[in-house]
């Protein structure tokens, strides 16, 4: 039971992370109904910016660890919203109303050019970092080993999940921009003919999607301490898949979703093997598409004959 | 066997959600006749052919069709491609859907699918062109000429669908649901956006598929010429409902009729003849 | 054209800003990545700077943009010129065809006069440049592909990246009945490669079967697999569908990877038996090839064989997907790609009509891979990764899709680009990755953008893309 306790703990921090990714994809998808592939890739060079602006700060002396990763988390997010919204304008936006395959293309050419352009840039070997938040907080303590811990990095990870989410929400719901991107989701030629300027809202989509897989590139630097130019792919899948889950276009769904990834892999690794725990979250989504293509909190579609 | 029914509806009742689309709806439609289904907008009429041909579920009620052959099909349990292949129950759609990049003749080849797939021995003779699948091929062509030149298409025989001008769009549609030899013709608003010219030819094609092929015909319609002049019985519906039902002459001075077209009470039109009168 | 451009002096200034705004982002975008190095090599993280290569990559951003915005500003007028010159040239070339073809011939014996040795390329590449302009491209290409042993029998090097490139054409066209016809996107085509290479690899090794008895085996194997994973995941639309096959690819490979007693893992299977000439091998020994033909021992005898195998399951592949596509499951095919529920209204089951696609795209993926498997000897899941699937998928994308000759001209250009920037390693898949996009933007549908008709009354008249669907999934 506490086995099950700790994995439950493990599985909500990894989940909140696949959440934050899956945002990027539900957006995207919500809004211009394409699958943006690069994502994974964005999150990946996330986890790399993050990483180069904690040793700056070491390096120039902001040794203090709460300030430093604050500012951390700042420079993350303002910098790799940048590369998400390069890639929207240097792929995707020539090719709005194209043919549907062509943006899917370029954006797997933009995931490949991202992965290599980073491996060019910083090598291809693992870049390890020490832990910086330790500590753990003893939940359950039944002797006998038998304890369930929480990390501090766990509470960080969590917590900075919910305040970005609620953050998140309260832009979608009340805010002009929010008010925006849900016309665009609707219905986005009509936005276009209502004055909504679609350009830009895309444009900020990107950004605050790339935003978001930023800080959760963050939160698996600290929380793992081991990134690569590789990373990007599967966590781009599992995150996607997590969009899935929830049901695409829907936010609380993709945050749902993700949790619920997060877990099952965490159980999978725990009870089966771990080797095969990629194969447990390619096999949910192809269950759940089979089976529940709406996802759990998506809206179901009916077929227009 | 002409005079019997060819397809009864019976309770036919389709929800979406909290929406009653169509409430326990039921006629019949005779063989060899042109049946109309006519009703204000969004009355359900499409959702009744959406039913017939099996691209929704009805949520209860049973339609059947039966053939010449005697033969009787319970549509609400079969998927929609088996309607189409076992029963032969053929459609067009309101919004075109043609195959747009093929050309006409492909479109009218693909509607010929399962017997020259039989005739190809599911593909495996068709890989080494044995004489009888070229013949079969031949034929299929020809069954194709002959509707192309039914529907005036001979000329754009070899040209992409989606080129084609918009009344001729509607006319390869009847050509390519003729092509799959059907029992019942299903058509949805056949003579939206052809002009007066056309809706003319249109009636001709239509009594010539009555007249000349086994194919008995239900027909959505808006544009009243065609409906009276054409259709053998006509069915109205509103909200779902079948208000009406008789010869178009009988249905065109329905009160019941008038009062769901202009969308007032059926008192309201008493009075309104009264004042007319007075 | 004769609209009135503004003043040179405003272009550059607008060309300027352009460039300004590209530097202060490329800025923003480099300074970590490309001004630091995070360097573990003594140690512990340590960051090193790096000025020079951050200034000098914002710097040809800056002047790449500024270009490219100049060039823009008149891409009209480039565009114009470029037509007229490109018109003439062509207008030219046709008008003089036999008197240019004449100064060719004889230059072409001169060649052979002066460089004996190399009248076998001389001589193809005559034939060539007749058929081509004889009998079209497509007839070129065949009697190249026909003679190109015969052209480079000195150059292994070049008869391994053919039978490379030949491959991938085969992948593509594998691919094209999937994607191009029957508008399914699948983005884990390579699994059925792997499919094939691994069930040839291990049915060769466990049985000690033949190539050829093996060959089909693992096509068989593949269809299966195509089968038994379209069954469930057919009637899924396009982009889930796209996301799904790429899982079942992932899937497979890491299988592969972890079912060590049976596939041996990371570690892959070696000494998988070589193809034989039907029966006889290429060995220097008695008993080999060389020896039973009376010639000497040459090991290029294997490659030119291998060339032709695959060369022939190539063509097979093409003539398949040519005759299929005139049959009603290759018109079926093209039909859902148009639109599914027109299909159903005319009773074509389409699930049977998406898993015929399926099987057969995969079937001749799993040829390719039991070629693959024989022509390296060694095969392991590092061969089966994603981005070969994206690559296959981006051949039969550049290429056009639904067109033969489209396809088979990008695996060239994609085999022939990566052969050139292989000096360039570390940037070529940057490079390739951009190439995408830049393909995509500039040429949404691909190279050859036409489909021929399957059939017709009077006339054939090739389609433009404009009403040519790309399929749902």
């Amino acid at each position: 039971m506490e086995y099950f306790l700790q994995q439950s703990i493990n599985g909500i921090a990894l989940g909140s992370i696949y959440g934050l990714v899956a945002i990027g994809y539900t957006m995207v998808y919500g809004i211009i109904g394409m699958i943006n592939f690069a994502h994974g890739d964005i999150f990946m060079v996330g986890t790399f910016i993050a990483l180069i602006a904690f040793l700056i700060l070491v390096a120039i002396g902001v040794t203090a660890i709460p300030l430093a990763l604050f500012l951390v988390l700042l420079i993350a997010m303002l910098l790799t919203s940048l590369y998400g919204w390069a890639v929207e304008r240097i792929a995707y936006r020539p090719l709005r109303g194209s043919f549907r395959l062509a943006p899917l293309i370029s954006a797997i050419g933009m995931s490949i050019v991202l992965q290599n352009y980073v491996q060019l840039a910083q090598g291809a070997r693992v870049k390890t970092l020490q832990p910086l938040v330790s500590g753990v907080h003893t939940l359950f303590d039944l002797g006998n080993r038998l304890v369930v811990q929480i990390s501090n990095i766990q509470i960080l990870i969590i917590l900075t999940t919910l305040a970005l989410m609620s953050g998140f929400t309260w832009l979608i719901s009340a805010t002009s921009l929010g008010r925006d991107m849900r016309a665009c989701e609707q219905d986005l030629k009509m936005a276009t003919l209502l004055g909504v300027d679609t350009d830009r809202t895309i444009s900020l989509t990107f950004l605050i999607g790339a935003a978001l897989a930023s800080v959760a590139g963050m939160m698996y630097l600290l929380y793992y301490g081991v990134i690569d130019f590789h990373i990007g792919f599967v966590a781009g899948v599992k995150a996607f898949t997590a969009a899935v889950l929830g049901g695409i276009g829907s936010l609380p769904g993709a945050m749902l979703g993700g949790l619920l990834i997060g877990l099952i892999e965490t159980y999978w690794s725990a009870y089966f093997s771990v080797q095969y725990k990629d194969v447990a979250a390619f096999s949910i989504l192809i269950v759940v598409l089979i089976f529940m293509p709406t996802g759990i909190l998506g809206k179901p579609e009916v077929e227009k004959v | 066997m002409s005079g019997t029914p060819i397809l009864s509806l019976n309770a036919l009742t389709m929800r979406f959600g909290g929406l009653l689309a169509i409430d326990d709806l039921s006629f019949e439609a005779k063989r060899g006749d042109i049946t109309a289904l006519i009703g204000p907008n969004g009355a359900g009429k499409t959702t009744v052919f959406n039913c017939i041909t099996g691209f929704y579920r009805p949520t209860s009620g049973s339609i059947r069709v039966t053939r010449d052959d005697g033969k009787v099909f319970a549509l609400e349990k079969l998927p929609d491609f088996k309607i189409a292949q076992r029963v032969h129950v053929a459609r067009t759609f309101q919004n075109i859907r043609l195959f747009a990049g093929m050309t006409a003749l492909e479109n009218l080849l693909v509607a010929q699918h399962n017997t020259l797939m039989r005739k190809s021995g599911y593909t495996v003779f068709g890989l080494f062109g044995t004489p009888g699948y070229r013949s079969a091929e031949r034929e299929a062509i020809e069954l194709a000429r002959h509707w192309l030149a039914k529907t005036q298409l001979i000329e754009r025989a070899d040209d992409p669908a989606g080129s084609l001008p918009y009344g001729a769009q509607r006319r390869l549609e009847i050509a390519r649901a003729m092509c799959t030899n059907p029992v019942l013709l299903c058509l949805d608003e056949p003579a939206a956006g052809l002009n007066p010219r056309e809706s003319d030819e249109l009636n001709t094609l239509l009594r010539s598929i009555k007249n000349e092929t086994p194919a008995s015909i239900l027909l959505i319609e808006h544009d009243m010429n065609v409906v009276m002049e054409i259709s053998d019985r006509v069915i109205v519906l509103d909200h779902g409902k079948k208000i009406s039902e008789g010869t178009p002459a009988f249905v065109r001075n329905d009160q019941k009729v008038i009062a769901a077209y202009l969308g007032v009470e059926e008192d309201a039109v008493d009075q309104a003849e009264a004042e007319v009168r007075a | 054209m004769s609209a009135a451009r503004p003043a040179f002096s405003s272009a550059l200034a607008h060309a300027l800003k352009d460039a300004l705004i590209a530097g202060i982002v490329a800025f923003g975008l480099f300074i970590l990545l490309l001004g630091f190095l995070t360097d573990d090599q003594r140690g512990p993280l340590r960051l090193l700077s790096r000025p020079v290569l951050l200034a000098s990559a914002v710097g040809i951003v800056f002047a790449g943009r500024f270009i490219v915005s100049v060039i823009y500003h008149y891409a009209a007028a480039l565009r114009y010129w470029l037509a007229l010159i490109w018109s003439m040239v062509c207008g030219a070339a046709i008008k003089f065809k036999w008197p240019l073809l004449a100064i060719m011939l004889i230059f072409a014996v001169i060649r052979i006069y002066y460089a004996p040795q190399t009248w076998p390329l001389t001589a193809v590449a005559v034939a060539t440049v007749f058929i081509a302009v004889r009998f079209g491209l497509s007839a070129a290409f065949l009697m190249l592909a026909v003679l190109f042993p015969v052209a480079f029998y000195d150059n292994p090097y070049f008869l391994g990246i053919a039978i490379i490139a030949l491959t991938y054409i085969m992948l593509g066209w594998g691919l094209n009945i999937v994607v191009g016809l029957a508008g399914l996107l699948d983005l884990g085509y390579v699994a059925f490669y792997a499919v094939g290479a691994y069930s040839y690899a291990i049915i060769a090794q466990t049985y000690g079967w033949s190539f050829w008895v093996c060959l089909p085996l693992a096509g068989l194997f593949a269809a299966f697999f195509g089968i038994l994973l379209g069954f469930p995941v057919l009637r899924l639309r396009g982009d889930y569908l796209a996301i799904v096959t790429l899982a079942f690819g992932e899937i497979v490979r890491i299988v592969l990877l972890n079912w060590v007693t049976f596939t041996n893992g990371p570690n892959g299977i070696g000494s998988i038996p070589r193809a034989s000439f039907f029966g006889i091998p290429f060995t220097a020994g008695d008993d080999g090839f060389a020896a039973r033909f009376g010639l000497e021992f040459d090991p290029t005898h294997r490659t030119v064989f291998l060339f032709y195998v695959i060369l022939a399951l190539a063509l097979l592949t093409n003539w398949v997907t040519i005759r299929l596509r005139k049959l009603p499951v290759g018109r079926a095919w093209e039909a859902l790609r148009e639109d599914e529920i027109a299909v159903r209204s005319l009773g074509i089951n389409p699930t049977n009509t998406k898993l015929t696609a399926f099987a057969i795209g995969a079937m001749f993926g799993g040829f390719a891979g039991a070629f693959f498997a024989t022509r390296q000897g060694f095969i392991s899941p590092d061969s089966f990764t994603f981005p070969e699937s994206a690559l296959i998928l981006a051949i039969v994308v550049l290429g056009g899709m639904g067109s033969q000759l489209g396809v088979a001209i990008a695996a060239i250009v994609v085999t022939a680009s990566f052969e050139l920037f292989r000096e360039f390693e570390q940037f070529r898949l940057v490079i390739f990755g951009f190439g995408m996009v830049v393909i995509m933007v500039w040429r949404p549908r691909g190279l050859v953008s036409t489909r021929d008709p399957t059939a017709y009354l009077k006339e054939r008249k090739t389609i433009s893309v404009e009403h040519v669907a790309e399929g749902r999934g």
